[in-house]
């Protein structure tokens, strides 16, 4: 089978509008959470996220375009553009069928959507605006991918809530390795900082009000955040017979169901899925050097979590460093595994293990080296990168170090 | 006024344990205020329905977040605590 490789990467997300912003930022260990500026943030109890602040869509996209692209396919098409750019690569008519996208996102078009129930219930409106439907639909970010770089090959879009991406990319590691296609853009994204995207999470009772300490024994909830990361995978031979600079292997992936609560986690489908990765990439638990939790926050995820990292890293677990950059960039939903696995690309790319940020307390339920609010510097030759989606869909990725 | 108040809590107490029977797929008349809510086969989820439930019933807002099993904003041990709390609560909104 092909080895599979990344050559690109790009990202739009609160901590930053590129990678060498994010990777600063996350070696500062800053914290994107702030007060949310959508409307009606009166009419929410919950009133913080991590918005991505300064971003003028208009000095990326032509008016008339713009009004076709909801905020979540904005952040792609900027996020594919770094990568793309990154990775030299010129899409050419040979290439072309040979080149997809697989995109993951949870909610697709919800700031559409919000934005539009608002027009015709809250405004009383008859009418809406023409492209409503082409701006809502969950392909549209990876549809305007395919457009923009000619990728004619195999593409869609995965939606698995807070796994999305880590699924999209999962299959884009498939496609490449088992031959279907020589280069893909992967990864995923998000936008539901509205009031009606916040509103539906309110309900659930799983926000936090003050900030998102993942680990920390007095942690309060999840904290919702915006944006995506979008990677170029590409055939190993592929890449190196052009000569193109390698960020990282995509070793191995690893997918499970829980098959049990559709929102309460599980500890065996967690478990299973590490396994599953690790075994993918032919890697023992021992060889593990930096782990991204999925790390919400949450009471229950996180002291789970935890003990499926035991039972799946053995006497190691509490060893291995173990973060969740959610701290800092929020969950990004369905985009989140996205900007994580750029965590992990700093890690085995500049030897920076990003921060837990926000912890103030252990908790003795939770035996792990969470690297709290300081990054720290390591030699780190693999690492994984979790995701534990509601609906008990599990999604876990391996990189090692460029070959 | 005391028998208004009392009158008023019967009412809290019924609907309270109207929404737990409700959720618990069960007759009102099989739960008592010592019930526990997980001895009734409620769930988190099924917690966080009662706890939305009491809210549309009584227009009052309840501190609740399920990542603080303690809940010290809002006593959920027994239905009997339930019932207390949402007592105050309306009592507090009529204040």
């Amino acid at each position: 089978m092909r080895r599979v490789v990344i050559t690109g990467a790009g990202t739009l997300n609160p901590l930053g509008a590129d990678v060498p912003q994010t990777f600063a930022a996350m070696q500062q260990g800053t914290c994107a959470i702030g007060l949310l500026t959508c409307r009606d943030v009166d009419r929410l109890s919950i009133q913080i996220g991590a918005e991505i602040r300064g971003f003028a869509p208009q000095d990326h996209f032509a008016r008339n375009t713009l009004s076709l692209l909801d905020r979540f396919t904005q952040i792609a098409l900027i996020a594919a553009r770094q990568a793309m750019a990154q990775s030299g690569l010129e899409i050419d008519e040979a290439l072309g069928p040979r080149a997809g996208v697989i995109l993951g996102t949870a909610g697709g078009g919800n700031t559409t959507v919000d934005d539009n129930y608002h027009t015709v219930y809250a405004e009383g409106k008859n009418r809406v605006h023409p492209f409503v439907v082409p701006r809502l639909m969950h392909n549209a970010a990876a549809s305007h991918v395919s457009i923009e770089f000619g990728l004619k090959g195999p593409g869609y879009t995965v939606s698995t809530a807070c796994a999305s991406a880590n699924h999209a990319m999962g299959q884009a590691f498939h496609m490449v390795r088992g031959g279907g296609a020589d280069v893909m853009l992967t990864g995923g994204s998000e936008a539901m900082l509205c009031f009606g995207g916040i509103k539906a999470w309110e309900g659930l009772r799983v926000m936090s009000r003050d900030t998102c300490r993942p680990f920390s024994r007095d942690r309060s909830g999840m904290v919702q955040g915006e944006g995506g990361a979008v990677f170029v995978f590409e055939d190993y031979d592929h890449a190196r017979a052009r000569g193109a600079e390698i960020l990282a292997e995509v070793a191995g992936f690893g997918m499970s169901s829980d098959a049990g609560d559709i929102v309460m986690p599980d500890r065996d489908g967690p478990v299973r899925a590490m396994r599953a990765a690790l075994a993918d990439a032919k890697l023992a638990p021992d060889k593990v050097d930096y782990v991204n939790a999925h790390g919400t926050g949450t009471a229950a995820n996180d002291r789970i979590e935890a003990e499926a990292l035991h039972l799946c890293l053995g006497a190691d677990a509490g060893v291995v460093p173990v973060s969740s950059s959610k701290s800092m960039h929020g969950h990004l939903i369905g985009g989140t595994s996205a900007v994580e696995l750029l965590a992990c690309l700093m890690a085995l790319r500049e030897g920076v293990i990003a921060p837990t940020v926000n912890y103030t307390e252990p908790d003795p339920e939770i035996a792990l080296d969470v690297v709290p609010n300081t990054a720290r510097q390591a030699r780190v030759d693999v690492a994984m990168s979790n995701a534990f989606a509601f609906g008990g869909l599990n999604a876990v990725l391996v990189l090692k170090r460029a070959p | 006024m005391g028998l208004d108040v009392m009158q008023d809590n019967d009412f809290i107490a019924e609907r309270v344990t109207a929404i737990i029977a409700d959720q618990a797929l069960m007759d009102p008349s099989d739960i008592t205020r010592d019930s526990r809510l997980a001895d009734l086969g409620i769930d988190s989820l099924g917690l966080v329905e009662c706890i939305f439930g009491i809210e549309e019933a009584f227009g009052v807002s309840v501190p609740f977040n399920a990542n603080t099993p303690e809940q010290p904003g809002f006593d959920i041990s027994s239905v009997g605590a339930i019932i207390a709390e949402v007592e105050k609560l309306v009592a507090r909104q009529a204040a």
